[in-house]
Order: C-alpha cells, then structure tokens, then sequence
C-alpha cells in the first residue's frame, strides 16, 4: 500500500507497543515526500572546516545578480529538504557568519577551495580565536 | 465539502517558485473507505463516514466489525463524517488523496499536544503582575485579581484560572496544500497541523 512490505506487527497497532517500528515507517513516508521536496541539483561532499565559496543570486527591486561568500565551514545542520550550512569568513577584521539553506534554489554553485583538517563535526571553537591560532591544516 | 482521514507524518520544508524557504507538513491522507452513507431520507441530513488506518481483528468489538462488514471492509481505527460530500461515493468505496488537489486551501483538524498544568500567562495570554523590581517579588505570573470584595463575595463561574492545556479539538483554517502525493498517500501542506506526529487528522475542503 505505501511501497513497503506489509508487516506483521504494522503501523497501525498502538503506537507505545512498536514505537521503534512505527519511527522507521514514518521516516519512510519522510523519506519519499522529501524525495520530492529535494530539487535535483548535485552539491559537492564538503564538511566542517572546509573552505568553500557559495555563489548565490540576490534580487534588488526587479535587479537580479550574483554575490559570493567565501569562508570555513562551521557546521552542517539537519538532513534531508531542510539542510542548512553555515560558513564564517573575516570581513575587514569583524567575523560574519551566514547560514545558507543546502537545497536553496537562490544557490547557483558551491565551490569547494580547501579540504581542511579538523576533528570536530562543529567547530564553534573558531570563533574565539584569531590570527594564527584559527588556521585550520589542509589536507 | 469534501475532505479525507489522515496522519500527520511530521515537518519539512520546501521552497517556492520565488526560492523562499516554506514550512510545510507532510500528512499520510487516506486511503479511507466509505463506511455509511447518510440520507435527508434516513438520517434527515446528507453526510458520509470514512473510515482510515487498519485495526487489528483482534482489537476489534463486534459491534464495530459488524458495522465495518456492511461496508465489506475490516474493521478500522478511526472514522470521521462529512456533511454534503462533493464527490459521489457509494458504499465500500475507497477514498483517496487525489480528491484534493495542489494549491486549494483546506482546513486541518487535530488534537492539539497536550500542554499539562499551565498557569494564566501561558492558557490564557494574561500578562502576569506588575514588574520584576521596586521590591516586587513572585508575581510575575501571576494570575491578578480574583473580582470584586464584598459584593459578590465569591468568584465568578467561568474566571479564567491554571489548568489543564492543550489536548483539545483544534481546526485550522485556509491551510495550502502545495503538493499532493497519490502514489504514496500523502499531501504537504502549507505550515504546521494540530497535534503530535502520528495524530490521527481531519482535513476538509
């Protein structure tokens, strides 16, 4: 009925009694709306510490053109259709940060500059330092 | 009016044709069988019940597999009326999500997750007490005065206290649904429906 095998134990009996069953049939039905959510476009394989360059369209009354934002990856949030990264550059000496949603049809391309080594999924710590002490080690 | 039973699967979000980031709710709608058909003649209205999500034989009261039967269809978790349905349906017949279709407003009803114990500020929207300093402590959130002294000498029936919150019926109205799945029984729906992931919803339009 939904593309999967009907099971025994199905999504329909009391949801306390086969809660981790019913979790993995829900994220199936998540799954296939997100199918359909998620535009097909490739986006390059990047990760915390990366430095990357994100070219993305901005509209000024009927203007549009193109803006770019290069920095380090900080963090990459969520999964499926609502995927979020946020990249973190210095700009004239004051840290900016912006948190771009992965599957945004205002991102044209995603270039990927540096594969940097770092051993956190989340690398906040970056905030605090500054100078030579916030180099991250290439690859 | 027409509509259909559903569960609601949880949130997501998607993007619009002008790129912005759009909340939405992703509901398993269907597919709901037409357990009874009712009359001006029978019942001196004209509705008809659905019926939608399996239950379990076992689980099932004779009573209600006797009224699912006549439908020619297993018994059932939960059944829902729509007065003067717009689509002609017959007895046993099986309703499915392409009723709807993309971009109409429906309405969504739930049962809101249940809140527990709250006070005023948070059941009612009351402001709480005065402020934080001047030697004020404590009442912030409190509820305020009661009534008037001598005369009624009581506190009037019906005055807005701390309570049970949450869990109750709640509609909400001109919701969009921005995209209809058939193949998968499911609609998305513009922003968030009453209720916990997994709650039984009913969606009207």
């Amino acid at each position: 009925m939904f593309g999967f095998p009907e099971r025994k134990n199905s999504y329909y009996c009391r949801p306390d009694r086969n809660k981790k069953q019913n979790e993995l049939i829900k994220m199936d039905l998540m799954k296939s709306a997100q199918e359909v959510l998620i535009p097909a476009k490739s986006v390059p394989v990047f990760k915390s510490g990366d430095t990357i360059t994100v070219y993305y369209k901005i509209i000024e009354g009927n203007k549009e053109r193109e803006q770019h934002f290069q920095g380090v990856v900080l963090q990459r949030k969520d999964t499926g259709a609502t995927q979020t990264f946020t990249i973190r550059k210095i700009s004239n000496g004051i840290g900016v940060e912006r948190i771009f949603p992965l599957y945004s049809p205002k991102i044209t391309k995603i270039e990927v500059n540096k594969k940097g080594v770092v051993r956190r999924a989340r690398i906040f710590y970056l905030r605090n330092i500054s100078g030579k002490a916030a180099r991250i080690e290439e690859k | 009016m027409s509509g259909i039973l559903g569960k609601k699967i949880g949130m997501t979000s998607m993007f619009d044709t002008e790129g912005k980031n759009v909340p939405c709710t992703v509901i398993e709608a269907g597919p709901c069988v037409v357990t009874q058909v009712k009359t001006v003649e029978t019942d001196g209205y004209n509705a008809i019940q659905l019926a939608f999500s399996e239950r379990r034989e076992k689980s099932a009261t004779n009573a209600l597999k006797g009224h699912f039967s006549k439908a020619n269809t297993s018994p059932k978790r939960k059944v829902g009326e729509f007065k003067d349905f717009s689509v002609e349906v017959k007895l046993g017949d099986v309703v499915k999500c392409d009723i709807v279709s993309e971009g109409i407003f429906c309405d969504v009803i739930g049962t809101s997750k249940g809140k527990g114990f709250q006070g005023v500020v948070k059941r009612h929207g009351f402001s709480g007490v005065g402020g934080a300093t001047h030697g004020q402590h404590n009442r912030l959130r409190a509820p305020g005065s009661m009534g008037a002294s001598s005369w009624p000498s009581r506190v009037f029936k019906g005055k807005r206290l701390g309570g049970r919150m949450g869990g109750d019926r709640v509609k909400l109205q001109n919701l969009q649904v921005l995209k209809v799945m058939p193949d998968q029984n499911l609609l998305i729906i513009k922003g968030a429906v009453p209720g916990h992931n997994g709650s039984f919803v009913k969606v009207e339009f």
